[in-house]
């Protein structure tokens, strides 16, 4: 008698075999697949924009100097303000910002050029109206690097030693938002991840109840598969699926929103292979509890909207009480949108993600293994 | 095998709830041989051999089946036991070859592709094989899915009503089929409604309420079940049939055609109650009980005798 293999491989390929022709023929449930990211995408990279640009400014420029211009031409360019108005006052500047003629004064003090050529660090103003904080702060967070490379020209040879000083200005901001606001760039990249997790908890949360609905589970049951091989069979046409998305994505983000990507693409898919693998692992999870295809599809909807709500992908994740960023430390996606955006946007190495990676790992295994003990091998 | 005994099982129960769907059913049935398993609808059929191959787990009860054990080595019996369900529940998202070559795959055989086409060519169906297997007709997915079930060379065949829905001919065919399989040693159990498909197995099993009430060769079920019975023929038999209904001694009263049945299980007292109708407008006759009277028979006695 053949001893009875823990693991077969032939099984497991069959399974991926079958469950590859099935996709193939659904065709609704691929063209969603493919039709989900593509409308969040659009919903959340076109239309709720959250790093808006040339928002309206008003300038007090009392400066009689050179400079003062310099740094305005600076500010112009950034992209993130228009200078609508030259007011003369400060008060003038309040009543313009009060009508919501502009969002931000921008006030250059008196010898501004002349305190700045003597090291003696004169102040910018920057008051911003706040009512919608998403909104300015990009242009806020922007502006100290903008006023130090506008400057940059102009500090050259005897004047070098103030562009080597951290700050040849001292730059003051009223109204402050929280210190991790929705930074540049934050969502599309993001979106990856959300996507991810909609779509792949999803499809595989329907798996197991499919088969059992269908009637075919008794079928599978009557043959001599083992449980790892029927999971993770249903899991890896899958992961095929999730990379489609993925470089769907990413398209999207170079050509479309220009978003940087300052990392290593090769290591941005081994660890979404990972994030993918997660998500997979939760869906058939809740397929080997779910009694039918409803309760599947609840209980990944129930996974998906903390994830999205605490993961930081819709609010600053430090801005969260601590329980909530316990609670969020807990989802892949909180772990992924820190390496993405780690990767894509900082240039992270392995080495700077290796932490976060372990942790959806982590999360994979136990997910699996709950599947593993949870998949029923009768029928009772 | 020990004993050449290909299913040997005691005491299986399985409750549903308060419910008992099978309860204590004994079963031993010999290699080669096919074993008919007949009883009403809800009577536990279906469940009683969902747990001879691991997909039910039993309440009570022991044994062995192809010699492994019945309770804890069903992956090892699942291997050799080919099971064909009630309910179609192969892919019907996927074609008829893909099913097949799905099921070769999950035995790891080492020639699948001929034995999928072997299988396809017998079933005369290698010209429809990509076909999808929901676009085929009732009968049809019977009979790909007792292809399917067989294309592993399993040495038990637990089939869960084959030949519902499929034509005479092929009907006739699977029943040649099996038999010719039988004598190259393949054990069959077989639950069927037909009577003639019944009369075909070498022996029976009647279950009732989920309780085995008589299993053995057909004249020995007939036998055992103590039937004496009449056929009457003659003018408005329908009538004369609601005139004995009823009476004691009188259990059935059945219509063959252009004859009436009529049985009890004592004999002096069936004689007695047709008595009044022995008149020359009829003409009795004592014949031998056929197993559809001994069956409605049986299944008369098991109501009576259920507690629901
Ligand atoms: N999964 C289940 N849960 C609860 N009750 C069940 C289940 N499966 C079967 N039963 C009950 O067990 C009893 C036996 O059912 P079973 O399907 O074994 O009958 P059967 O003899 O195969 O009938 P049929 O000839 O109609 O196929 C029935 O009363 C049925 O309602
Ligand atoms: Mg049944």
């Amino acid at each position: 008698m053949r001893t009875h293999q823990p693991f077969s491989l032939a099984r497991c390929w069959a399974m991926v075999v079958k469950e590859f022709v099935q996709m193939r023929r659904d065709r609704v449930t691929f063209g969603m697949m493919i039709g989900i990211p593509m409308i969040q995408l659009i919903l959340f990279g076109f239309a709720i924009n959250s790093d808006p640009k040339h928002l309206p400014a008003a300038v007090v420029l009392a400066d009689h100097g050179s400079l003062g211009r310099t740094v305005l031409y600076g500010i112009q360019n950034s992209g993130y303000f228009n200078l609508v108005r030259l007011v003369k006052t400060e008060s003038e500047g309040h009543d313009v910002l009060a009508r919501g003629e502009a969002q931000f004064v921008i006030n250059i003090p008196e010898d501004f050029s002349r305190d700045l050529l003597r090291g003696d660090r004169p102040s910018v103003l920057l008051e911003a109206d706040a009512t919608d904080p998403a909104a300015t702060s990009n242009a806020i967070g922007s502006l100290r690097t903008v006023l130090t490379s506008a400057l940059q020209h102009d500090l050259k040879g005897p004047l070098s030693f103030l562009a080597a000083t951290n700050e040849p200005i001292d730059l003051r901001i009223h109204a402050l938002y929280n210190p991790e606001a929705i930074t540049q760039y934050n969502i599309v990249p993001g979106l990856m991840g959300v996507v991810l997790t909609m779509t792949m908890v999803m499809i595989t949360g329907l798996a197991i109840t499919r088969e059992r609905e269908r009637g075919t589970m008794e079928n599978l049951l009557s043959m001599p598969t083992r449980p790892l091989e029927v999971l993770i069979g249903k899991i890896i046409p899958y992961i095929f699926v999730g990379y489609v998305q993925v470089a769907l994505i990413l398209a999207a983000a170079y050509f479309l929103f220009d978003v940087p990507m300052v990392g290593n693409l090769g290591l941005l898919l081994v660890v979404a292979l990972v994030f993918i693998a997660a998500n997979l692992a939760m869906g058939i999870t809740f397929s080997t509890v779910a009694k039918n295809q409803l309760q599947a599809m609840q209980m990944s909807f129930f996974f998906f909207l903390p994830s999205l709500l605490l993961s930081g992908f819709m609010f600053p994740f430090r801005g969260m009480p601590e329980w909530a960023q316990a609670l969020g430390e807990v989802f892949p996606l909180t772990h992924f949108l820190r390496i993405v955006r780690g990767i894509l946007l900082k240039g992270n190495g392995l080495n700077d993600v290796a932490l976060q990676l372990w942790q959806i790992a982590l999360f994979t295994a136990v997910a699996l293994t709950i599947g593993v003990k949870r998949y029923r091998q009768t029928l009772d | 095998m020990p004993d050449g005994l290909a299913i040997d099982v005691r005491g299986m129960t399985k409750r549903f709830g308060d419910r008992v769907a099978v309860d204590h059913v004994d079963l031993q049935v010999r290699t080669g041989e096919i074993c008919g398993f007949l009883g009403p609808n809800g009577s536990g059929k279906t469940t009683f051999i969902r747990m001879l191959c691991g997909l039910l787990r039993a309440d009570a009860g022991s044994g062995t089946c192809l010699g492994y054990d019945v309770i804890t080595q069903s992956e090892a019996i699942k291997r050799q036991v080919g099971y064909m369900t009630q309910r179609f529940s192969f892919y019907e998202d996927l074609s008829i070859h893909e099913n097949l070559d799905f099921v070769a795959r999950m035995y790891s055989m080492a020639n699948r592709r001929e034995a999928v086409r072997d299988t396809l060519e017998r079933l005369g169906l290698s010209e429809r094989r990509n076909q999808l297997a929901g676009e085929l007709s009732g009968g049809w997915k019977q009979r790909l899915a007792l292809a399917a079930c067989m294309i592993h060379d399993p040495k038990l065949l637990l089939l869960d009503e084959p030949t519902a829905g499929v034509d005479p001919k092929a009907r006739r065919e699977f029943w040649e089929e099996i038999h010719q399989l039988a004598g190259q040693g393949l054990t069959f159990l077989i639950t069927t409604h037909y009577m003639d498909e019944a009369e075909r197995c070498h022996r029976l099993a009647f279950i009732a309420s989920g309780k085995l009430l008589t299993f053995g060769t057909v004249s020995d079920v007939v036998r055992q079940s103590h039937l004496t019975t009449w056929s009457v023929s003659g003018p408005d038999l329908h009538t004369l049939a609601e005139h004995l209904r009823g009476r004691p001694g009188i259990q059935q009263a059945v219509s063959f055609g252009s004859m009436l049945h009529v049985s009890g299980d004592n004999a002096a007292a069936l004689e007695q109650a047709i008595a009044p109708f022995r008149n020359e407008q009829y003409d009795w006759r004592q014949v031998e009980p056929g197993l559809e009277d001994v069956f409605i028979h049986l299944m008369g006695t098991s109501r009576d005798g259920a507690p629901a």
